[in-house]
């Protein structure tokens, strides 16, 4: 193993780029806008720098924020079967797990699709918007944007609107099941939760953070 | 798609690990190898995790024994006019099945049955095939891991199900819907499943291609 180590890489750390998947090395090369670099051979995409990506995200997650909220209060689906009707917001199904330990299901469905979706929006709007101005990175912005990037896999608002979507065939034969304003919503939400991960190009981040000026 | 530079030829990629370099998982930098920290994202840097395997074997018994008691005990009470009625995660499923909605029936059986069990089988097989030589290629390892790690989050899809229906269908006499006892363990059980998957650190899968290449 010791007569592949190519002196000259020791000393540049910083030209050096590293697959966090399979652990890879590359000579940096930044890909210009519209391009992406992935690893040889695990494919994970490295860097896929995009022009304007700092607004186009930023727009996103403003709208984001205010449907998250608006999904949250406002009814989603109504239902009515014989004259009885009820009408369920996203956080009364969050909290429907009530009494004994399933109080633990309730915390954790609400914190999964109201939460943490919500602290990852703030979260990212805390560390690119100062970045997009050209100001200097907020004050703890590198730990936020790492809390963000960890917290990625807990933000399950995608798998909860299809989760409405299995409930509500569930119940049809039992009743009437009609959409309320909020279901859209949270449609709306799933696109652009989705539209937002592939903007992000979370190399291009970490180096505006690390070199506030330049670049 | 550009591909980068790399360090190696094409075929002979380098590891960090035998540059001595020790990089940040969570934003790529590198540092030298015995660097404790990561300078830019403070992130703990770790070439190798020697706990690695050993977290995941501990989540992965606690979501599979939580598993269990997932399918044994009644997911949904419902109860109607004149009938109480509580059902299992598979007798939910076949109870649609009868009913002719067989598309969902079919996401329920595989959201909460098929992909729990496969990824309780791959995060094994991956976590023994980095112990041993395996003939398995690692590109074919590594999209398992991929596979394990995005669909994972899928399985709670159920539990999000009941909390709707269980928040719904509260029609006083007429019918109303509860939690069972399973849900809570399904929960956990996707919960550690998920801690699991992502204790394992996937740079192993290609250091042991590294160390059967030199020994040949």
């Amino acid at each position: 193993m010791k007569d592949f180590a190519a002196p000259d890489i020791d000393v540049v750390l910083d030209d050096v780029i590293v697959c966090p998947q399979c652990d890879a090395v590359y000579r940096m090369k930044k890909p210009g806008h519209g391009e992406r670099a992935a690893c040889q051979r695990c494919h994970k995409v490295l860097i896929a720098p995009r022009r304007n990506a700092g607004l186009h995200i930023i727009a996103i997650a403003l709208a984001v924020l205010f449907l998250i909220v608006g999904a949250a209060v406002f009814p989603f689906l109504t239902i009515d079967a014989a004259g009885t009707k009820n009408a369920v917001s996203i956080l009364d199904a969050a909290l429907a797990f009530s009494g004994g330990p399933m109080v633990f299901l309730s915390l954790a469905t609400a914190g999964l699709i109201i939460f943490v979706p919500l602290l990852r929006v703030v979260l990212t709007l805390y560390v690119l918007v100062p970045l997009v101005l050209d100001r200097p990175a907020a004050r703890h912005a590198i730990g936020a944007f790492r809390l963000s990037e960890a917290l990625r896999p807990w933000s399950m608002a995608e798998i909860f609107a299809i989760g409405c979507a299995v409930a509500l065939v569930k119940i049809s034969d039992l009743a009437n099941v009609g959409f309320g304003p909020a279901f859209w919503m949270f449609g709306i939400l799933v696109v652009l939760v989705i539209a937002q991960d592939s903007f992000m190009c979370k190399w291009s981040v970490w180096h505006r953070l690390e070199h506030p000026k330049t670049s | 798609m550009v591909s980068m530079a790399s360090s190696g030829t094409s075929q002979n990629i380098l590891s960090a690990r035998a540059l001595g370099i020790v990089a940040c998982q969570r934003c790529t930098k590198a540092a030298p190898l015995g660097t404790r920290t990561c300078d830019r994202c403070g992130h703990k840097l770790q070439s190798r995790d020697p706990m690695s395997l050993q977290r995941v074997w501990a989540y992965w018994f606690v979501g599979l024994l939580c598993y269990i008691p997932a399918n044994v005990y009644p997911m949904l009470k419902t109860q109607t006019l004149f009938s109480t009625d509580e059902s299992t995660i598979i007798g939910g499923a076949v109870e649609l099945a009868h009913h002719g909605a067989f598309g969902i029936a079919a996401i329920i059986l595989i959201a909460s049955v098929v992909i729990p069990l496969a990824k309780f089988w791959a995060v094994a097989y991956l976590a023994v095939s980095v112990t041993q030589p395996t003939r398995v290629s690692n590109q074919r390892r590594q999209f398992i891991y991929e596979i394990v790690e995005y669909i994972g989050r899928w399985s709670m899809i159920d539990i999000f199900v009941v909390a709707i229906l269980s928040a719904l269908v509260q029609l006083k006499t007429l019918a109303s819907i509860n939690p069972g006892p399973a849900s809570i363990f399904f929960a956990l059980s996707v919960i550690f499943t998920m801690l699991s998957a992502q204790a394992f650190d996937s740079r192993m899968i290609w250091d042991v291609q590294t160390k059967r290449d030199s020994a040949t």
